[in-house]
């Protein structure tokens, strides 16, 4: 293996040059001939009846092409967006999915929906068009609260009490026989806070119709180009999937705001038909804000019974989820079985009962976001397991280290559905204490308080069900989507190697990590590998990036086509070795027969591959190139430590992170960099969430943090330097050992601080986001 | 953004003429605050008129126990000087890089942004602003919440601040915008001590009883137990009027501690 490029070296990353330099090929960045812009006319109100549009003023304005409405594109076919996972409520009834046109037609179901857009020669004369677009509403009342949308006024029509499902996992009779057995039961109310994700690059779109051939074209911000084409192909109808292409060039980042498919793109790219002319659109900051699906929004109690030595009995927990004003593509499945699942964490809980009702609200649809439904798994977890701790004066670390799932109990079945295939949670808890110096805690809080600041300590020990997903188990759940992932190697004549990924890489380094893979395993430099993804005019199909799948999922993948290559490099070698394929071996990047001292390099059997004169044609046919689709057999289940101590300081609230002790078992690690950066950027997002970000809205449903004015990004300055480590048990089931890094930290980190600053308070809970002014209230009540 | 005239002015006579020449005017130094109102279309005047390439208007000069500060003068020029270390260093946490590469003292003040830094340095340190028609004494120069003393068209030209023994600005930077929540800039100045207060009311005041107690004893502990009356501040989405009372005493304080330390 080569010690700077291969698995296991921290290569530096391919794509960062042109990133860095600005030679990034973004949605926006892409200008075609004829190109118009487009901009959408987005309600005022949070609920409202649309009683008329007048679009005659708009259509006076030099340089607007058309004002469509959503009338238009009912007329024409179009479909709704759908939500892809039928979730089935405990009376065995599917979800109530209201109806939800791209383009509002009737009703405005939250500030910010399109319910017009206007295309025209230049940006300008569009905006201009779209100021002149007014409509007649009638107002209605909006409903905001998560906690009470089901007893508020009915907001679809076809959905009774504002309730989407009510769903439920585990064993009801066994977690109540739990709880009556109990010495002791630690409940708390927790409110997950709604999260505005915020890509660096706001979400865009460039749609053309090519009428000789009747292709149409897409390029958009997507982490899965190829559900996007599926989408707007077969439900949506924009299109035959055959004539539809859709391209996600380099795309700033995604978060899961990124995985579903819009209004916007799917109105330009139908509208681009219309008018015969390409059209593209840019969401302003300020329309992310409003338009972008949201994250999180739960109101949960839970319960932890336990006995008087702290053993886990039973858990039980009933979450209100706020899915917004509609069913965006994959919410329905982020809080049940992204969720609901994962309640056993990393303990032996032998009962556990979980119930999910999702509510409709007057807000923007919320759906995945960075860990998408686990983070909010684990904080119910984790906030609970300490706080029983402290109520049964046991220290948190002894009672989580009693109620692990130990070593020896592998693959553990969860009552919870997932079964974990592996892990040790001891290691990762003993290396994350070591690295926290817990032994010098105590000194640390008598110094702190003698400066006149509290300091507090917290715990997080979080698992994840990663590598999304075995197909049969999520379509049995209801996914309307299998979740393999496609790849395909292909050997150039001179042995570079051109690889084609479904996954879709925005921000995670793919070009630099899989080149790594492919090199690694074909004995081939690092820069003879490129790494195509996200065109479906490419690559197979595939199902892009989110759910830490790519490495897990993709990388299986690429690595099932580099066998057959090396199977057929071994054929090609055999005939020239003059021996039989068993007889050759491969390794560093050579073929080799023990019957001959002259091994052949990769590149010379890639060569012979394309020149075909070494072997019969009736037996090999000629060329090297290797499609493989993997579906996984599990989950994976990367799970770690996290170690916070904060100092807060009680004049004002403010609270600093001291310390940041992050321990993740993400099994073979094959760039520890890009494994450690996401682990960066995963936890600066939890800290974001526990002390600085609120997705508000007012009672009458405005968005009140509708930009970066009110609301609070974590930045640079805000974060503690982390220290970061790992452990490793690899995963058991894929042929790589890997599991997924991507959103561990955003999973992990919140309920360690939020542990830490209820600790330091010496209170039982305070609600995220812990602003400054937040803590400060609450010491003040204290007092 | 609307369309609008951009008209260049090079000289102070020159931008008030065309200013009222114009049925729709407005000022742009720095555009920090006037930009994005444009881009976000809640502004849309006919003409804009620039004084960010007048002559001698961003000056900055020190004598006779005055510091002089050009309008134009831009918060990061503002952040290099030495004469008022408090002044500098309230200047140099001004928003970021960019906003203080860009934006200017008089925009600042004459934006009079209830959470703008600015006002308390300009109150707190007793400061003069003049204008292309007259001096207006800090004290009145702030009215209400983004309403200053100006008369519609008048040229802020620059400020000048006379230069105190000793002076301190303590911030609490909003967690979102890292504009003030509350600001207090403490001074002891020839004609007294000084306290000046941003960002908890609708523009920047002075606290005369904090002033009066720092005066017979410049210490932290000189504020224990007064009572800040909090019936008139502001309370929105990031901060309650309490809360804010409770930070004019914590920032008051942390500025009399750097202040004599
Ligand atoms: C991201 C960001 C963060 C910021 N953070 C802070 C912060 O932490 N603290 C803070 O105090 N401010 C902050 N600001 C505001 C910043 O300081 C602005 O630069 C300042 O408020 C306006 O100055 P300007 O020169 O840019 O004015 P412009 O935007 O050009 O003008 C603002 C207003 O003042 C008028 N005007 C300008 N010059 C004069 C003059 N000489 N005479 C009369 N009228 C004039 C204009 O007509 C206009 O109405 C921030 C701004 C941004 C964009």
């Amino acid at each position: 293996m080569n010690a700077e490029t291969g698995i296991g070296a921290s290569a530096l990353r391919k794509e960062d040059a042109r990133f860095i330099t600005g030679k990034g090929q973004y949605t926006d960045d892409i200008n075609v001939f004829g190109q118009t812009f487009c901009v959408f006319v987005r309600s005022p109100h949070a609920r409202a009846k649309i009683k008329s549009i007048d679009t005659a003023s708009a259509m006076a304005v030099a340089g607007v092409i058309r004002v469509f409405t959503g009338d238009e594109l009912t007329a024409d076919g179009i479909g709704d967006l759908p939500c892809g996972w039928v979730v089935t409520s405990k009376d065995g009834n599917p979800m109530v999915a209201p109806a939800h046109p791209p383009i509002a037609t009737e009703f405005v179901n939250y500030v910010g929906e399109p319910y017009a857009f206007v295309v025209a020669e230049t940006l300008q004369a569009a905006r201009d068009g779209a100021e002149a677009v007014s409509a007649d509403f009638e107002v209605l009342e909006a409903v905001v609260d998560t906690g009470t949308a089901t007893s508020s006024a009915q907001i679809h029509e076809n959905v009774a009490n504002n309730q989407a499902y009510d769903w439920e996992l585990g064993d009801k009779d066994a977690t109540d026989a739990a709880f009556a057995q109990a010495d002791h039961v630690t409940s708390l109310d927790i409110v997950n806070n709604r999260l505005i994700p915020n890509a660096i690059e706001p979400r865009a779109a460039l749609g053309s119709y090519d009428a000789a051939s009747q292709t149409y074209t897409l390029y958009t911000t997507s982490q899965n180009p190829h559900v996007e084409r599926v989408v707007l192909a077969l439900f949506v109808q924009v299109a035959p999937e055959a004539n539809l292409r859709v391209i996600s060039p380099d795309v700033g980042g995604g978060f899961g705001s990124k995985i579903f498919v819009y209004a916007e793109e799917t109105a330009v790219i139908w509208a681009s038909a219309k008018i015969g002319r390409p059209i593209k659109w840019r969401a302003d900051r300020s329309e992310s804000f409003l338009s972008d699906a949201h994250g999180r929004d739960h109101v949960t109690k839970a319960e932890l019974a336990l006995s008087s030595s702290g053993e886990m009995l039973g858990l039980r927990v009933k979450t209100i989820a706020n899915m917004g004003a509609y069913l965006s593509t994959f919410s329905s499945s982020v809080p049940t079985y992204l969720y609901g699942t994962l309640m056993a964490g990393q303990y032996k809980t032998p009962a556990i009962y979980v119930e999910t009702q999702a509510v409709f609200t007057n807000t923007a649809p919320v759906d995945a976001y960075r860990g998408a439904g686990r983070p909010e798994a684990t904080y119910v977890v984790e906030r609970l397991v300490e706080t029983a701790a402290r109520e049964l004066g046991m220290d948190p670390v002894e009672l989580r280290r009693i109620n692990f799932i130990p070593t020896d109990a592998f693959p553990y079945q969860t009552p919870v559905a997932l079964q974990y295939d592996t892990g040790n949670y001891a290691a990762s808890m003993a290396k994350a204490l070591e690295l926290a110096d817990s032994d010098g805690y105590m000194a640390r809080k008598a110094a702190s308080e003698a400066a006149g600041k509290l300091r507090g300590r917290g715990y997080s020990c979080y698992i994840e069900a990663c590598g999304l997903a075995p197909s049969q188990l999520v379509l049995q759940l209801g996914a309307g989507v299998g979740l393999f992932e496609s790849a395909e190697v292909r050997v150039d004549v001179s042995g570079s190697v051109t690889v084609m990924t479904g996954s879709h890489s925005h921000g995670q380094g793919h070009e630099t990590t899989f080149a790594q893979l492919v090199s690694d395993r074909l004995g081939i430099p690092f820069d003879s590998v490129n790494v195509i993804h996200g065109d479906t005019g490419r690559s197979d199909y595939g199902l892009g990036t989110y759910g830490s799948r790519s490495i897990a999922v993709g990388g299986s993948a690429i690595d099932k086509a580099l066998d057959k290559i090396i199977a057929k490099g071994k054929k090609i070698a055999a005939h020239m070795f003059e021996t039989t394929d068993d007889q050759v071996d491969f390794a560093d990047g050579q073929f080799s027969y023990a019957g001959s001292n002259e091994p052949k390099p990769f590149a010379e059997i890639a060569g012979a591959a394309y020149i075909p004169a070494v072997y019969p044609l009736d037996e090999l046919e000629p060329g090297l190139s290797e499609k493989a689709f993997y579906d996984p057999s599990n989950f994976t289940y990367p799970a770690g430590s996290y170690v916070c101590e904060v100092e807060i300081d009680p004049t004002t609230g403010e609270t600093d992170i001291a310390k940041f002790v992050a321990v993740d078992d993400f099994g073979n690690v094959i760039n520890p960099m890009i494994v450690e950066g996401q682990v960066h950027g995963g936890i600066a997002q939890g800290i974001g969430q526990a002390l600085l970000e609120h997705g508000i809205y007012d009672s009458s449903g405005n968005l009140a943090t509708g930009s970066y004015m009110d609301y609070a990004m974590p930045r640079a300055d805000d974060l503690p330097d982390f220290q970061v480590d790992m452990t490793s048990t690899p995963c058991t089931h894929n042929p790589l050992g890997v599991k997924g890094c991507g959103e561990a930290g955003a999973i992990g980190s919140p309920a360690a601080v939020m542990n830490a600053i209820t600790d330091a308070l010496g209170v039982k809970d305070v609600s995220m986001p812990a602003t400054p002014q937040t803590v400060w209230q609450t010491i003040q009540q204290g007092t | 953004m609307h369309r609008f005239n951009f008209r260049q002015a090079s000289s102070i006579a020159e931008a008030h003429s065309t200013h009222a020449a114009s049925d729709d005017a407005v000022y742009i130094a720095g555009g920090m605050t006037l930009i994005p109102s444009l881009k976000l279309r809640l502004a849309s005047p006919n003409d804009v008129v620039d004084l960010s390439r007048i002559d001698g208007l961003s000056t900055i000069s020190s004598a006779g126990g005055v510091l002089s500060v050009g309008a134009t003068a831009r918060h990061c020029d503002v952040a290099q000087t030495t004469d008022i270390p408090a002044l500098a260093s309230l200047a140099s946490r001004i928003g970021d890089a960019q906003v203080r590469n860009c934006g200017t003292i008089g925009g600042s003040l004459a934006n009079n942004d209830p959470a703008a830094d600015y006002p308390a340095a300009v109150v707190g340190l007793g400061a003069t602003v003049h204008t292309n028609s007259r001096a207006i004494a800090g004290d009145e120069f702030f009215v209400d919440l983004f309403e200053t003393a100006l008369e519609d068209g008048e040229i802020i030209t620059r400020v000048d601040f006379s230069i105190p023994s000793r002076a301190a600005y303590a911030k609490f930077a909003n967690p979102a915008s890292r504009f003030a929540i509350v600001g207090v800039m403490v001074a002891e100045t020839s004609s007294g001590v000084r306290v000046g207060v941003t960002g908890a009311g609708a523009c920047a005041f002075r606290m005369s009883s904090f002033e009066a107690a720092l005066s017979s004893n410049m210490s932290a502990s000189a504020l224990d137990g007064i009572a800040v009356d909090s019936s008139e501040f502001n309370d929105d989405l990031h901060a309650s009027a309490q809360y804010r009372a409770n930070l004019v005493t914590v920032m008051a304080k942390r500025a009399v501690a750097q202040l004599t330390a």
